[in-house]
């Protein structure tokens, strides 16, 4: 099959892999609070839902916005597996974060507002790793589309250790889980009501939703990169990653944007900045 | 096929209760009753809400903010009044400030007594309440 293929598949697959990955959150959350939890298929529901409930429109701005947030995120599914350069890849996954941010800074809700003030701090602590980990990668194999690295016969993760920890660090944010979901989360009775996510109903919280299902795909497919040696490796690994940061949610209470940023930034530089100039420095 | 039914997220308010229906309707997401199982989601915000609960009668005070998060509330939605006060006033029908049940500022479609409501009846007005969110997506659909 030629990558435009699997780039096609990505858009298709991607948020029936997103849904299931939030249904089995949800019950294995359940299931580390002594309860039972929703159906597996209970996100879909969800998702349903919204499309037959009433939209209101706060500002007619929101729903072009959202549709570019949910269209960039499969578009930069759809470049990675379809062999577009790994940074460009990069820069795409920020532009298609951006968009959400513009969609609840548009209105006039404080909590919205906060929530994308919040999101502007956190993609300022996560998107400059993604851009150093893709140059690293491409370092490392010397490949830069995601073919060519799956065909590299180095592994990246034990060429790039601190990278991988720095990334289990940064999946966090993009995971929306505690500690560090400040500008929205899954769970009812934040600080900030519901976020980012405080003035939309009906369908256009149901693309936030499916933007997200594109985001958790999209890391799995990130760390299928970093164990480039076989697909099954790479998903058992992000399982385990997911399962950590199941319980890590399960068990911190939300932290300060400054903690975020800092620990980010540190883990960026001093892990992913240290890997990359140690290896440098051994002249690989 | 519709989800509404799959998918019921509630929005809890407490007029002027006196906490007793608000702890059992707590206890409804606690392990012993789960409602998460029947996809039920405690929002705390009235725009992501089909369902609107609520606790204690309506005050002087709290007139305009009940009345608020109803509008606030996309369509389709229903509202549950749980517990004596939340039906009629309760005990408080008399006092100075209070002005009712909830049925006073808004509609209200499903009357679930009690005092405290126990969860057990709880749950069941909520499961009534979507068959009155069923009917009425129907109506609009």
């Amino acid at each position: 099959m030629t990558p435009a293929i699997y780039g096609i598949l990505f858009v298709i697959l991607a948020p029936v892999f997103g849904g299931l990955l939030a249904g089995v959150d949800r019950i294995v959350s359940a299931r580390m609070q002594g309860r039972v939890g929703p159906p597996l298929l209970q996100p879909f529901y969800d998702l349903g839902k919204l499309f037959q409930k009433q939209a209101r429109q706060v500002n007619p701005v929101v729903e072009p916005l959202l549709l570019a947030h949910v269209g960039f995120m499969a578009v930069t599914g759809a470049m990675l597996l379809g062999g577009t350069d790994l940074i460009f890849v990069a820069f795409v996954f920020a532009l298609a974060a951006l968009f959400l941010v513009l969609a609840a800074g548009s209105v006039d809700s404080p909590y919205s507002f906060a929530g994308a003030e919040r999101e502007l701090i956190v993609l300022l602590a996560s998107e400059p790793f993604f851009i150093l980990m893709m140059a690293a990668i491409c370092k490392v194999t010397g490949a830069s589309t995601y073919a060519g690295v799956l065909a590299s016969p180095e592994l990246v993760a034990v060429q790039l250790p601190g990278v991988l920890l720095a990334f289990l660090l940064v999946a966090t944010i993009k995971l929306r889980k505690s500690p560090f979901d400040i500008s929205i989360s899954h769970h009812p009775h934040q600080e900030l009501v519901s976020g980012l996510t405080t003035d939309m109903s009906g369908r256009l919280l149901a693309y936030v939703e499916l933007t997200h299902w594109y985001e958790s795909a999209l890391l799995c497919a990130f760390m299928v990169l970093l164990f480039n040696w076989s697909i099954p490796l790479g998903l058992l690994v992000f399982a385990i990653a997911y399962a950590l940061e199941v319980l890590v949610d399960n068990s911190t209470s939300r932290a300060k944007w400054q903690l975020v940023l800092r620990s980010t930034w540190v883990a960026t530089l001093l892990f992913s900045g240290g890997n990359v100039l140690a290896l440098f420095l051994l002249g690989r | 096929m519709s989800f509404f039914s799959r998918s019921p997220w509630i929005l809890h308010y407490d007029g002027s209760s006196c906490n007793g229906c608000d702890i059992e309707v707590l206890a409804c997401l606690t392990p012993l009753y789960d409602v998460e199982r029947f996809g039920v989601v405690n929002t705390g915000n009235p725009k992501h809400a089909d369902i609107l609960l609520v606790t204690g009668s309506v005050n002087e005070r709290n007139v305009d903010i009940i009345q608020n998060l109803y509008r606030q509330m996309p369509d389709p939605k229903v509202v549950v009044a749980v517990g004596a006060c939340a039906c009629s006033g309760g005990i408080f029908a008399r006092a100075y400030n209070i002005q009712g049940g909830i049925d006073k500022v808004v509609p209200v479609d499903v009357y679930v007594p009690g005092c405290a409501a126990r969860p057990e009846s709880i749950i069941d007005g909520v499961v009534q309440g979507i068959a009155a969110l069923e009917e009425k997506r129907k109506k609009t659909a």
